[in-house]
């Protein structure tokens, strides 16, 4: 526990001591759903129509960009190979490195998305919806997301490559929480979706990390 | 299994079996093609265009069998290191990727005319999209490292996470009411198809399975020779 602790620690530092990391990957969020109005025209009734959607793509692709911060700087200045030798379970710290990610990019993703959707003429009503799906959401981006950038640790162009692994298995995170955003936006109960969304989340918190860690160890084998 | 972990020995029983299992599966899938082109009804709904689910229908069984078995033979290289599950797993994804993409084509061409349009957004459909999306991450990643032993272990654990979409394709069309049909087949009760129409497709699907052999064994092969050509150059003094 006082491994897990310290791992958060030292994430939050890193971040806040580099700083512009987190915020290029929120700055990417903004500009990618700003091009929408621009691209599909400006007429509400539009936006309106598309918005959770696109306030949904803009966070999966943040949240892929973001991915690179996880492992591979660790990777390249050999502390990975510490945090691996370490005397506590490696899925542990997957985890930690998970939240850590999270408190750094998913959670400025989410508190941001209400007033992108606000740009989009998102229905009032939705924004509840969309902050609960993104509550739920974003940290099965960033448990999943850890998999792909373990996987893709020394691997050419590794960049994009974890976005052609990784983008696939979210699909359901995106297909639910778009649909939460929609029930509401229409007055129905999001409540269905929101559920699905808290079980992808239930079983996405053991076994990424399992997963992501059995990639670490091979990766510094 | 053990007895077959020599790649010499497989290969040698390998080599003698191919030309029968080669010569099985032209005589089934002709005996498939005679059968569903020629010999059975066409459809009293959907007309001659019936035919094309004695290709689709086979081709889509293989998709998810090819990953089931990328992922067994992945599991079983991570976990007993088995030495020839790793050539088996990377030989049989491309094939399982061209399965994938007929199984798509050949709906979208039944599609336009059954249900007038090439592609929905119908759950069957889209996790057999991912499926897809699912090889071609596998091949990437096998290929991204300088090192293919790397490469090997990377993508056998991308085999196993992947492993959750193949129920979920099995079971989208009870999951969730969308357009494509449920499952005539693996059914508790009698199969919901005339047995005119049965034969061709069983023929047709041994068929394929037989060819995914034969091109599994020589992909093998060929996979198994470059390993010893690597190796070779590696031992070679001055290099």
């Amino acid at each position: 526990m006082k491994g897990f602790a310290a791992i958060i620690r030292r994430e939050l530092k890193l971040a806040l001591r580099q700083g512009s990391d987190a915020a290029v990957a929120l700055m990417f969020y903004v500009v990618v759903v700003a091009l929408f109005p621009l691209g599909v025209g400006p007429e509400p009734g539009i936006l309106e129509r598309i918005s959770g959607g696109v306030v949904w793509i803009g966070a999966l692709l943040a949240a892929m960009l973001s991915l690179d911060r996880l492992f591979q700087s660790d990777y390249e200045d050999g502390s990975l190979d510490l945090l691996v030798m370490a005397p506590w379970p490696l899925e542990l710290m997957v985890l930690a490195k998970c939240l850590a990610h999270w408190l750094v990019t998913g959670l400025p993703i989410m508190l941001i998305s209400p007033l992108l959707g606000l740009l989009l003429h998102m229905d009032t009503g939705a924004y509840m919806a969309l902050l609960a799906a993104m509550a739920l959401g974003t940290p099965i981006l960033s448990l999943i997301g850890a998999v792909g950038a373990a996987l893709v640790l020394g691997a050419r162009r590794a960049g994009v490559l974890v976005s052609l692994l990784v983008l696939p298995l979210t699909v359901p995170v995106l297909i639910f929480g778009v649909a939460a955003v929609e029930a509401a936006a229409i007055g129905q109960d999001p409540q269905p979706h929101l559920l699905l969304l808290g079980a992808l989340l239930l079983a996405a918190l053991p076994l990424c990390p399992w997963a992501a860690a059995a990639a670490l160890r091979q990766a510094t084998a | 299994m053990h007895w077959f972990a020599n790649p010499a020995r497989f290969m040698r029983i390998a080599e003698k079996a191919l030309p029968w299992i080669a010569v099985a599966a032209v005589i089934s899938t002709g005996a498939g093609l005679y059968q569903g082109l020629l010999v059975s009804p066409a459809d009293y709904q959907q007309g001659e265009t019936v035919r094309i689910m004695y290709v689709h229908v086979p081709s889509a069984w293989m998709a998810m069998f090819c990953y089931t078995m990328l992922a067994v033979a992945s599991a079983s290289f991570l976990i007993w290191k088995h030495p020839l599950a790793d050539v088996a797993a990377q030989a049989a994804a491309p094939i399982g990727a061209a399965f994938t993409a007929m199984a798509l084509v050949t709906g979208a061409l039944w599609g336009q005319p059954m249900w007038g349009t090439w592609w929905v957004w119908d759950a069957r459909l889209t996790s057999v999209l991912i499926l897809f999306f699912l090889y071609l991450g596998y091949m990437a990643l096998v290929n991204a490292f300088d090192e293919p032993e790397r490469g090997a272990r990377a993508g056998a654990i991308l085999a196993l996470v992947g492993v959750v979409n193949v129920p979920i394709i099995k079971f989208s069309v009870d999951w969730w009411n969308t357009l494509h049909q449920p499952a005539s087949l693996t059914r508790l009760d009698a199969p919901a198809i005339d047995p005119a129409m049965l034969t061709p497709l069983l023929l047709m699907a041994l068929g394929f399975q037989l060819y995914f052999f034969v091109v599994l064994i020589i992909r093998m092969r060929t996979l198994l020779a470059a390993r010893r050509i690597r190796a070779l150059h590696m031992m070679e003094p001055g290099d």
